[in-house]
């Protein structure tokens, strides 16, 4: 497919007077990662959970790989192949983390009264087995998520992201409150599922709303700057820095 | 962990079958009416502890289920025809009922279902042209099954075990199905499951349904046990009574209710000794358990583990550090 995965057009959302999401647009290609960056209160997340139908646009058309899905509930957004994160840990604490990943993927194979007779994993066993060993969390696989640690337990979040193999990953601060260490390992594991994605059969695509600029600007493709509910700029991380607007509003002090 | 669940399964049905024929017909009928309110919170313990639906009309579907097989078994229909008739109706009141859970959650649910309780007793006590209203229902008898009479107090015991085995199979298979993933990822974060395909509306409407089921058979097992019935039974204080086991078993434990149950319907025959203080031991002890074991009495072992699994992480870590003292002289 050549077209854009993910196509936002003239996105608009209000709360009162205050215009969080102000006409954004955008193009999402196949296998691109594409970063939203931009101050506190510019709209990243009001736009993030509209186009994840987490809330109703006022204005604007979302498309994915071609169809309109503007409104479409989150449910609906997962079945044709959208995965998330947010931006707070949302892992299922009383679940090992074993059948935290298995449940994130488990809902797409056969239908709701087949899935009574499947087994325990769902034949997603190894699937499973290969995101933990990739996540390096092997060693806690079959502890209850909510006994790891904060940086161990967005690895998790994030991997659970992954398990049904969604066309557009949307990924809401994977770098929020993990320690340096850790951040350079998200993005190594972040730029090989894109590859190893991307060479498939179907291209992957993410979206990151991320604070950590060294993290943006080593692992995005393209970056869209928002600034008050509008995009001040969208080009490459070079083209970024060099902007004259974004270091004035944003990045320069 | 399914190894150990097993034995304990096995060694539990051993006692349920040995004990009760060296029981008085009362020890019989206690054991035999534990074992209905087992089968009843069964059901509550997959809509509270395991999808997180905090109901408290499961008396309703209890009542339901009684009334109907009696309704029917007075019209001269058998027992077999009244059960699955008494499946099907609580199923879709259970369905129904599951609709508010889709706009409101913890108190607020409880409180419409609660509501709703107060309403299937208020039908049963004021229709007495189809529920006898306060006079009830008497004499309604008790099935057979192949030819075996059970009739009396040990065979429909029996009768009423193997029911208890065979819905505690059904349900255990449910439970290791992926459905009970996603009952589990229903009650620990709604919004992320429904990020990743899980369908809650339906998950949250089964969980009721499947709920009020387990309650109906186990209020078509009373009616037969108990061969009178009038409202009393299914007011809303049974409703709580019946979260409470949940609740003191261990919500969202396999076994939690064959302990809550016994708790609820086999401890206060042992405190009859206390006659009048009996209601005051009684809440005391409930009160000491919520505060000491939040999350019911098979919350004990996974306790001693964590505990255990902290000392010795402690151990490693103090060993740890003496080695690196070592290293720095």
């Amino acid at each position: 497919m050549t077209g854009p995965v993910l196509r936002v057009t003239d996105l608009r959302k209000a709360y009162g007077a205050i215009r969080a999401v102000d006409g954004v647009s955008f193009e999402v290609m196949p296998g691109e990662i594409f970063g939203v960056i931009g101050p506190n209160g510019s709209g990243k997340t009001t736009m993030f959970n509209s186009v994840l139908g987490q809330i109703a646009p006022d204005a604007g058309r979302i498309e994915l790989n071609g169809r309109d899905i503007t409104g479409l509930s989150p449910l609906a957004l997962n079945q044709r192949g959208v995965g998330r994160t947010f931006q707070s840990l949302q892992v299922f604490g009383k679940m090992s983390v074993r059948d935290n990943l298995l449940v994130a993927a488990q809902e797409h194979q056969g239908s709701m009264w087949s899935r009574i007779f499947a087994p325990g994993d769902s034949g997603l066993g190894a699937k499973a087995d290969a995101l933990i060993d990739q996540f390096r969390i092997r060693h806690v696989a079959d502890k209850k998520a909510g006994e790891l640690s904060y940086g161990q337990q967005k690895l998790v979040d994030i991997a659970m992201a992954f398990m049904s193999e969604p066309d557009l990953v949307l990924l809401d601060e994977p770098c929020a409150g993990v320690n340096p260490s850790l951040v350079g390992g998200i993005s190594t594991l972040l730029k090989a599922l894109n590859r190893t994605r991307s060479t498939g059969h179907k291209a992957s695509s993410f979206v990151v709303i991320e604070h950590n600029m060294d993290f943006v600007m080593d692992l995005c493709h393209r970056i869209l700057v928002m600034v008050e509910g509008r995009v001040m700029a969208i080009g490459t991380p070079a083209e970024i820095r060099a902007n004259k607007q974004v270091l004035d509003a944003y990045l320069g002090n | 962990m399914k190894g150990s669940h097993l034995i304990a399964g096995a060694v539990i049905l051993a006692v349920l079958i040995a004990v009760p024929p060296f029981l008085k017909n009362y020890g019989i009928y206690l054991f035999s009416y534990w074992l209905v309110f087992v089968i009843a919170t069964m059901g509550l313990n997959l809509t509270i502890g395991y999808a997180g639906q905090k109901s408290l009309g499961h008396a309703a579907f209890f009542g339901i289920g009684a009334y109907t097989v009696a309704i029917l078994m007075k019209a001269g229909f058998s027992f077999w025809f009244g059960l699955p008739v008494a499946m099907l109706g609580c199923f879709a009141i259970g369905l129904a009922l599951g609709f508010p859970a889709l706009r409101v959650q913890t108190i607020y649910l409880a409180f419409a279902t609660l509501g709703f309780n107060t309403a299937v007793w208020l039908v049963m006590r004021n229709e007495e042209w189809l529920t006898g209203g306060t006079f009830g229902i008497n004499n309604i008898g008790r099935p057979g099954l192949f030819g075996v009479d059970l009739g009396s107090a040990l065979p429909y015991y029996y009768f009423v075990l193997g029911m208890t085995v065979l819905l505690g199979a059904l349900l255990w298979k449910l439970l290791a199905s992926p459905w009970g993933k996603a009952f589990t990822a229903l009650r620990d974060n709604p919004i992320r499951a429904e990020s990743l395909g899980v369908n809650i509306q339906a998950y949250t409407l089964l969980s009721f349904a499947i709920g009020a089921v387990y309650a109906g058979i186990a209020g078509a097992l009373f009616a037969s046990l108990v061969d009178f019935i009038e409202p009393a039974p299914f007011t809303v204080g049974v409703s709580i009574m019946m979260y409470l086991m949940v609740v003191v078993g261990g919500a969202g434990y396999f076994f939690g209710p064959l302990l809550g149950s016994a708790v609820g319907v086999l401890l206060p025959e042992w405190l009859r000794f206390a006659q009048g203080w009996y209601l005051f031991v009684f809440g005391t002890a409930v009160v000491m358990l919520m505060l000491w074991l939040p999350d019911g009495l098979l919350s004990i072992p996974d306790r001693l583990k964590a505990r255990r699994q902290a000392r010795q992480a402690s151990a490693a870590r103090t060993a740890a550090a003496a080695q690196l003292g070592e290293v720095q002289r």
